[in-house]
């Protein structure tokens, strides 16, 4: 009971750091426009015909995977930030499990991410992405997932690095690849075997993977946009959330105090 | 024997350091003692003080506070302490109400609740109550950015006492206050130690401050040069001529 308090506690706090910094939120908003919009859109209307599904409509799913992947992965690294300007040490001193504490930032920064999910659904409507309510709902589920993994991902990556400086040169090393390689803009199933291979360690592949599930659960098109089974992408994603915690979790409380 | 703080042995040695920060010291601390804690920058005051709230892992020692061994019992320690660190550790995006709220909620003070309207009523009045004290009745709704380097720092001395700590650690908690400010602080401080029988380990450069206290412990580069009661140290003197006299022969002798 009160590990859980805890958790709420640091995760509202990032909830209403987000709510105060308005354009935090319009960048939020903003990046799946470039990406769904142009990127998907431009995309779409040269190769989108061969292919035998809606492509936009494929870019769609994987970019709102990778929003809410990258979003909270972004997000933990505030935790830095927080060292930084030593509110940190008032995180560690409390009498919590520290697993709690990293618990709570991923779960803040998954809130941060679902105050976006309405925006980019309001988005894909108007590009005319079909929709039901059951398809919104698997959409959310899926989307947390993605949010879930993203920020224990970017815990596992904070527990190698000590500065913000580093922290801002490397971080989009660690993600942009992913961005390519798991599949958002192109199905795994043409990729040479050596980027297969990456795109299989990529977490972020099975994110994309599973919202697809979600997406097109039932529909014809669900073999030609997925890569892996519904139960393989809920396995590997609970795998890599757990295993990103709790070591992420180890190491980054060891590096703080074995100084 | 009533030790509230026991430390034996205490060293830490800094990775890639090639000399010990804090080279084998032993003190205690008992229960309801104002103890301070005195040395030179630089001379493992702020090291120490880390170790022995949890933040900092030792190399070798031991330590028991209130009761725990810190190497078994690290979550109950930080039950048991307050801390009051060197810089300020106020979150400042949120008011000065939201940074207390956070702070009970994580020690479990009070069921999480997001808005101070929801918490409950006992923790209203405690918030006012604290908040008159220290005479931020007026700010407790405000920003921390607005707040000036005094607000800041007897917000957080109300934000560390708000679980009730058996002992307070403060780093040097009157750095950068101007001397109103300060006496506000210490009264509030003393007025505290009186009711609740909080132990307060303090650090400072005013020694002034250390006048007061019961014992007074001088470490210079990791290694304790004098401890005794203020008065046993500084005889006919004042206590920052005794201290300056006892850092310059330790200086001279190395």
């Amino acid at each position: 009971m009160r590990e859980f308090n805890a958790i709420l506690t640091i995760a509202f706090r990032d909830l209403t750091k987000l709510l105060r910094d308005k354009p935090r939120i319009l960048a939020g908003l903003v990046f799946p426009v470039i990406f769904i919009g142009i990127l998907g859109g431009s995309l779409s209307s040269n190769i989108g015909k061969s292919l035998g599904f809606d492509f936009l409509t494929f870019v769609f799913t994987g970019v709102f995977a990778q929003v809410f992947f990258q979003s909270s992965a972004a997000g933990v690294i505030s935790l830095i930030q927080d060292r930084e300007n030593d509110f940190s040490q008032e995180l560690f001193v409390a009498p919590v499990s520290r697993h709690s504490i990293i618990f709570g930032k991923i779960l803040g920064e998954t809130l941060v991410s679902s105050v976006q999910i309405a925006g980019i659904l309001i988005f894909g409507l108007i590009l005319g992405v079909p929709f039901s309510a059951k398809i919104v709902f698997l959409l959310i589920v899926a989307g947390l997932s993605a949010s879930f993994l993203g920020g224990a991902f970017g815990v596992m990556v904070l527990s190698n690095l000590s500065t913000q400086r580093t922290m801002a040169q490397i971080f989009p090393f660690v993600l942009f690849p992913q961005i390519f390689l798991s599949g958002v803009f192109a199905p795994l199933e043409n990729f040479p075997p050596t980027l297969a291979l990456l795109s299989k360690i990529a977490p972020l592949t099975y994110a994309v993977d599973l919202v697809r599930h979600a997406y097109y659960a039932g529909s014809p098109e669900l073999s030609k946009v997925t890569a892996f089974g519904l139960t393989t992408d809920i396995l590997i994603v609970l795998a890599l959330f757990l295993v990103f915690l709790f070591a992420g979790t180890i190491l980054f409380v060891r590096k703080e105090r074995n100084r | 024997m009533n030790s509230i703080i026991e430390v034996l042995n205490l060293v830490k040695r800094y990775k890639k350091a090639a000399e010990n920060a804090v080279d084998g010291i032993s003190f205690s601390v008992e229960e309801g003692e104002f103890f301070a804690f005195l040395g030179p920058n630089g001379a493992g005051k702020t090291t120490t003080i880390s170790i022995l709230t949890t933040t900092l892992s030792k190399t070798a020692g031991f330590i028991k506070i209130a009761g725990f061994n810190l190497d078994k019992n690290e979550k109950e320690v930080r039950q048991k302490i307050g801390v009051i660190f060197q810089n300020p550790s106020l979150d400042k995006n949120l008011t000065a109400e939201e940074n207390i709220r956070f702070h009970a909620s994580l020690y479990g003070l009070y069921p999480f609740r997001p808005f101070y309207s929801l918490m409950p009523f006992e923790y209203k009045n405690r918030v006012r109550e604290l908040a008159e004290v220290v005479g931020l009745e007026n700010d407790i709704f405000k920003p921390i950015a607005s707040y000036s380097g005094g607000m800041k720092r007897k917000l957080e001395i109300v934000r560390g006492l708000m679980h009730n700590p058996r002992v307070l650690f403060l780093d040097e908690p009157t750095t950068g206050l101007d001397p109103l400010s300060r006496k506000n602080v210490w009264s509030y401080l003393q007025n505290i130690r009186k009711k609740e029988n909080t132990t307060i380990f303090l650090t400072t450069h005013y020694l002034e401050e250390a006048e007061s206290a019961d014992h007074v412990c001088i470490i210079d580069r990791g290694h304790i040069v004098a401890y005794g009661a203020p008065h046993d140290i500084s005889g006919e003197k004042s206590l920052e001529e005794a201290y300056l006299e006892i850092i310059t022969k330790e200086y001279a002798r190395v």
